[in-house]
């Protein structure tokens, strides 16, 4: 296929454009693509920047306008920095944005992290005792698993005794928070 | 002041100090990203809010000790002249970026540079910890005991489901980055470092030439660090990039044997030669440096070399870089001339060795 624009060179770049439901198809040399603005071959390369926002992915559950007026008026209510910011940059603007565009995030997590979406590390000691009990309970209770799985059951018992006590402790609440 | 005086002040106090595996491994690090819950994120640019948040750590860190990282002191970019800047670059305690930021950067920085906690870079906190060596459990040990300590005054943003929060989403969970640096030279000899590479990504870590540009590691020097900071705890982070790093020093200690026995009398020839341009040139350019500290510190890991520090790679790694050719000189240097006062910096440093 030859260029468009000049009619010379062999087309490798290829555009499809959709305006208002109109599409069209652009095929042009990469001279003349850089010509009209379609490749910007001077930036400086790719930049952590670029490479994150080409993780984001489309949003595929949602139909595509929906989800795309969403978007457009998406804005974190604290610093102001919208859904397009943020996906331009790939940068958050304060700690509100995480609950502001909880909804895109997930999939983005996926691709950053290998698929993991949860935190397993440290907690704060701030953030209270009622979570870092949470997190020895989710352990105790795989142990559990496993030793029954093993016919370990005088360990087993030890283990259910203290996931008890470790239930009753959580089920006070306010305890839980020294 | 005479050179001894200089290097002393150059260099890093921890970086004289033994490590483990320390033929191989210089050095290890842990950085961990932190961020105040109620002020926006540097990125934002809103920074009035970040002169707070400079003005807040001033108050309550300058010049308090924790532990056996003696006496902090804070350090703005805006009171440093910009050679000061660069020499901190050169040193590692401070990043490129954060140098640019006059208004509302700084670093927290303890008296033996072993601990360096950047505030206002991309997050509030970026609190980094040093040491000789493979050593990064302690590294993150000791990381872990200086977050606790700012802890007790900052509430920090954090959420249960994504852990700590940070501005980019490439640091979110635990905001850990662990990293090496290693000395690779005769798995770069054998080219055996381009297949490695490759494997090494596919593990999910970063391998990187530490000077240089490109896929060019001047030195021979690369950082291999981890990249996913989300699902994984901290320790896990840290055992399998360490399971990963001794990998390469196996890999690394048998290609070192390899080249002994095969290259014999060339080898030991490469190794001198590289020695006495060190030791007699009087115009150097950093690549060829890199290229020949790297020879003579792996004669030294191999015993064909006597007498000479352990620490003359790393050292001159630094000091050879223009910042510090030019606070040396005490003035500024063109590229030719940077190249004479390199050649002359290195004979002077290895006269010191006698």
């Amino acid at each position: 296929m030859e260029c468009q624009r000049c009619h010379q060179n062999e087309a490798t770049v290829h555009y499809t454009q959709v305006v208002n439901g109109q599409k069209t198809e652009i095929h042009l040399c990469e001279k003349c693509a850089e010509h009209e603005g379609y490749m910007d071959f001077n930036d400086d390369s790719l930049s952590i920047h670029q490479l994150l926002t080409s993780m984001f992915p489309f949003d595929q559950n949602v139909s595509q306008q929906q989800s795309f007026q969403a978007q457009q008026t998406l804005k974190c209510d604290r610093c102001g920095t919208t859904y397009q910011q943020f996906r331009k940059m790939g940068k958050f603007g304060c700690s509100q944005c995480y609950a502001s565009f909880e909804s895109y995030l997930t999939p983005i997590f996926k691709r950053v992290h290998s698929g993991n979406t949860k935190h397993v590390g440290k907690i704060p000691k701030r953030v209270g005792g009622k979570l870092h009990k949470q997190r020895e309970l989710e352990q105790l209770q795989e142990k559990l698993q496993q030793l029954i799985h093993d016919e370990a059951f005088e360990e087993a018992a030890q283990v259910r005794d203290e996931i008890r006590t470790l239930k009753e402790e959580l089920n006070k609440g306010k305890d839980g928070d020294a | 002041m005479s050179l001894q005086n200089f290097i002393n002040d150059a260099i890093s106090p921890w970086l004289n100090t033994e490590g483990i595996d320390n033929d191989i491994v210089l050095s290890s690090r842990v950085r961990l990203a932190r961020n105040f819950e109620q002020v926006p994120f540097p990125t934002s640019g809103a920074n009035e809010a970040l002169v707070k948040v400079l003005e807040y750590m001033e108050q309550e860190f300058d010049d308090q000790s924790y532990n056996d990282l003696k006496q902090f002191q804070m350090i703005k970019m805006n009171d440093l002249k910009p050679v000061e800047k660069r020499v901190l670059v050169e040193k590692h305690l401070i990043s490129p970026s954060l140098a640019e930021k006059d208004h509302t950067g700084a670093a927290l920085i303890s008296k033996n540079e072993q601990a360096s906690v950047m505030i206002n870079e991309e997050d509030h906190l970026r609190i980094q910890l040093y040491f000789p060596g493979f050593e990064l459990t302690k590294a993150l040990e000791q990381a872990q005991e200086l977050d606790d300590w700012f802890e007790d005054k900052i509430q920090y943003a954090f959420d249960e489901q994504r852990g700590y929060l940070t501005s980019c989403p490439t640091n979110v969970g635990t905001g850990l980055r662990a990293s090496v640096m290693m000395h690779l030279p005769a798995l770069s000899m054998t080219n055996q470092i381009n297949n490695l590479i490759p494997e090494i990504n596919k593990l999910g870590l970063v391998v990187r030439g530490i000077y240089g540009e490109g896929s060019e590691a001047l030195g021979q020097l690369y950082q291999i660090s981890n990249q996913m900071t989300l699902g994984k705890s901290e320790e896990d982070i840290v055992e399998d990039l360490k399971s990963v790093v001794k990998q390469v020093i196996e890999n690394e200690r048998r290609a070192r044997e390899w080249i002994m026995e095969q290259l014999g009398i060339q080898l030991e020839d490469r190794i001198f030669r590289s020695y006495g341009i060190l030791a007699n040139s009087r115009i150097i350019q950093s690549k060829e440096a890199a290229k020949c500290l790297s020879d003579v510190r792996l004669g030294i890991d191999l015993g064909l070399l006597e007498n000479i520090s352990k620490t003359i790679l790393n050292e001159l790694m630094v000091l050879t870089q223009p910042a510090f050719l030019q606070q040396y000189a005490k003035k500024t240097l063109s590229p030719n001339e940077r190249d004479v006062f390199r050649a002359n910096l290195i004979r002077e440093r290895l006269q010191l060795e006698h």
